[in-house]
């Protein structure tokens, strides 16, 4: 038993996180959530330091590691609120990539073309076994489906389609710029990561090997997982320098227990989620038994810590904390964002309750 | 990272697997512990258990060999604890030696006497017991007011302590008492090795909400203690205290997950035989959501145990992570036993004892018990200013 990440994943976590302190400090992710969004040509950096194809196979070009060197990523980018198309590229992209094994697998490596995931359907239901209705003319390998919710689509140029036709679940792919789709960005209550419609109507698609995806569905949730750790875990450390530095009554407001009681709370509420995050992780690289129980509880656990976290963050900030000049507010929506993509607490736990008390 | 067990803890698991299948005694685990019906032949019972434990090396594993123990690594003693709770084994009867005053004597004791208790606090010769709180000095534990006077070659004790468990058996305690009455409340105080059938030493039961007496009042009139049974120096004894209390919360969680594991398999067990609106109480989706949400907090209490672990395997040191834990689990047990009240219904209404009783009223009882978790070995507020002050480094709040 070893519970601890390895030097070298601790080295490439201080590698991460000092990345994102020099190119993406908290007032430049704003700037990009309050403009245009993520300019994807920034995306080559990311590329440079090898973090796309962590997990991807050597022989892909990619850098053989694990889903565990992946999250530690993960983690730090939801520290730093990267804005960049991490998750849909990576975590979902790249997992699709491979499992599909797809011809532009080393493009998508290099940074060259960003892919994303498009699963949900208009009901925003992110299922597996059926995945969402899709239409499919098989002999003309043409596409008919709404698609929901699909992360960071402006900065995609390749569309993996995950879907139920006629004769099963399988996953498609075609270039987002393809004249027989029509795709936009949708006004997303978290700007740092944004959520697109993409519209197939009789459209030319690629299908890959078949088969329900909940390989697929527990990576993501146990990346959402650790991601929500991160978040939580910055708007703790906000909480905590202004709880020390604050002045009230002739002391610093950390020194109240009424002040500092509930900060305590997220501690130990996002400790323990981390906990469930990181073994939720080593099952899905595993391929353990109990990954899809364990991914989605942590997802929902990990997801509710870290709103629990920003939202008493900014009642300890007071009047500040709720302005739109403080950052705190971005990473409340980020933790927002996570808990509404790809299952409610709820919804998850329910999944959690038919793994755990429905098999024989 | 790596969840799983090597080869070579794999195999030890194992064994200790093998050894309690063959060795926990008939009666033990689902659906009720079978200990003896009277007083004496519980503590005869225990003693017994616990010397077959310490025979089979299963006790105070990572110890000197000199004292008992095989310097085993900790994850050893992790597993036994592990298989142990699994089983719903009976317990070592001494806790309070090995988790707390033993750890400080092997901390902070002369030569002689860690030869002179160590051995007999994991044979379980010698149950020791922890005279700290008082009436008057619970979270504010370094106001104590039992007054230890030096007399030549001894101290004369006289005062009153409360919230002793095993008090009512035990032969040794770890006793904090004033010696200085002129610093500061935190200077001044002395740790004592206590012998517990010492003339002026009388225990009283405490009742407590179960019923059940597992705590008790000491009082303590004159008894003399040799000054060769003070542990670490005269006036040290805050930080001596705190070697105790760290151990407390560091040594105890292997044993309380796997207990936690085991009462999260009985309420499943419960929700699936209880019949609710012509189906399983298993099958209403309150139910249901309650028993994930319960999963999710064993699986990660489970977890940051391994995690504080590992930092402890680094560090040699219990962290604060103990706090962390034990807030944690105080609170997940309330919520745990809390759901099987609601999933029994109306039965709840019956106490232990009666033949209507669901589980022979086990869980009416355990509810009722776990009201003290979260107030004993430090309460939920004394934790969350730990962990505020010494773990987030926020400002003293006294």
């Amino acid at each position: 038993m070893d519970f601890t990440f390895s030097d070298e994943q601790e080295a490439l976590r201080a590698s991460v996180r000092g990345f994102l302190r020099d190119r993406y400090p908290i007032e430049r992710v704003a700037g990009i959530a309050d403009g245009d969004g993520f300019d994807r040509s920034e995306w080559r950096w990311v590329a440079d330091q090898g973090w796309i194809g962590i997990s991807v196979p050597e022989q892909d070009g990619g850098a053989g590691l694990s889903f565990l060197d992946e999250i530690v990523v993960v983690e730090e980018m939801g520290r730093a609120l990267y804005p960049g198309p991490y998750l849909s590229g990576v975590i979902l992209g790249i997992a699709a990539a491979c499992a599909g094994s797809h011809p532009r697998l080393r493009a998508l490596v290099s940074g060259e073309r960003i892919a994303t995931v498009a699963w949900a359907g208009p009901d925003g239901r992110f299922d597996v076994d059926p995945a969402p209705k899709v239409e499919y003319d098989e002999p003309n390998d043409l596409l008919t489906a709404t698609k929901m919710f699909v992360p960071d689509l402006a900065s995609a140029d390749l569309l993996f389609v995950l879907g139920s036709s006629s004769d099963g679940t399988w996953l498609w792919w075609t270039d987002r710029d393809d004249p027989g789709l029509s795709w936009r960005e949708l006004p997303t209550v978290d700007a740092t990561r944004r959520m697109g419609e993409v519209v197939f109507d009789h459209t030319p698609a690629w299908q890959l090997a078949g088969g329900p995806r909940p390989a697929l569905r527990d990576r993501a949730l146990a990346a959402l997982a650790v991601e929500a750790v991160g978040v939580g875990s910055a708007a703790l450390d906000l909480a905590l320098g202004h709880a020390r530095q604050r002045e009230q009554f002739g002391k610093a407001i950390g020194s109240f227990q009424a002040v500092s009681h509930p900060l305590a709370q997220s501690f130990m509420e996002l400790e323990t989620a981390r906990s469930l995050a990181y073994w939720a992780a080593w099952a899905v690289d595993q391929v353990a038994p109990e990954a899809p129980a364990a991914a989605a509880a942590a997802k929902a656990r990990a997801s509710e810590a870290a709103v629990s976290a920003c939202e008493r963050a900014i009642q300890a900030h007071g009047g500040i904390g709720f302005t739109w000049e403080h950052p705190l507010h971005r990473f409340y929506k980020r933790a927002l964002g996570i808990s509404a993509f790809m299952g409610w607490p709820a919804e998850l736990r329910a999944r959690v309750a038919s793994e755990l008390l429905d098999r024989p | 990272m790596d969840f799983r067990d090597t080869l070579e803890e794999a195999s030890f698991r194992e064994h200790v697997r093998g050894w309690l299948h063959e060795n926990v005694p008939e009666g033990w685990g689902m659906p009720r512990d079978q200990d003896p019906p009277t007083f004496e032949e519980r503590v005869a019972f225990h003693k017994a258990w616990s010397l077959k434990l310490f025979e089979a090396g299963f006790v105070g594993m990572t110890w000197p060999s000199r004292y008992g123990g095989q310097e085993a690594p900790p994850t050893r003693q992790a597993i036994v604890l592990e298989e142990m709770g699994r089983v719903e084994a009976p317990d070592h009867v001494g806790p309070i030696g090995i988790g707390m005053a033993g750890p400080t004597i092997l901390a902070h004791g002369t030569d002689e006497q860690k030869d002179r208790f160590l051995r007999k606090i994991l044979t379980g010769e010698e149950v020791w017991c922890q005279g700290f709180s008082e009436p008057n000095a619970g979270s504010d534990l370094a106001t104590l007011q039992t007054k230890a006077v030096r007399d030549g070659d001894r101290f004369v004790v006289s005062g009153q302590k409360v919230w002793s468990s095993f008090a009512h058996i035990a032969d040794r305690c770890i006793l904090l008492a004033r010696t200085d009455w002129t610093g500061r409340k935190h200077e001044g105080l002395t740790y004592f090795l206590l012998d517990m059938h010492a003339p002026g030493v009388q225990v009283r039961p405490l009742r407590q909400i179960t019923g059940e007496a597992e705590f008790n009042e000491i009082f303590l009139e004159s008894v003399a203690i040799p000054a060769d049974r003070v542990l670490g120096e005269v006036g040290q004894g805050w930080s001596v205290a705190i070697t105790t209390l760290m151990n407390e919360r560091a040594n105890v969680g292997f044993a309380l997950m796997a207990r936690l594991e085991s009462n999260y398999r009985r309420l499943t067990e419960l929700a699936k035989a209880t019949a609710r609106n012509g189906s399983r109480a298993a099958d209403d989706p309150m139910v249901r959501d309650r028993l994930a949400d319960l999963w999710a907090d064993l699986q990660a209490f489970r977890f940051t145990i391994y995690r504080a672990f590992s930092a402890m395997l680094k560090t040699g040191m219990p962290g604060p992570e103990g706090s962390v834990a034990k807030l944690f689990w105080s609170e997940t047990n309330q919520r745990l036993t809390k759901a099987a009240l609601e999933i029994e219904g109306a039965s709840a209404l019956l106490a232990e004892g009666s033949d209507r009783a669901v589980a022979g009223g086990r869980w009416q009882t355990a509810q009722l018990r776990s009201r003290g978790n979260t107030i004993e070995a430090g309460t939920s507020e004394i934790l969350r200013n730990i962990i505020a002050e010494r773990v987030l480094g926020l400002p003293k709040s006294r």
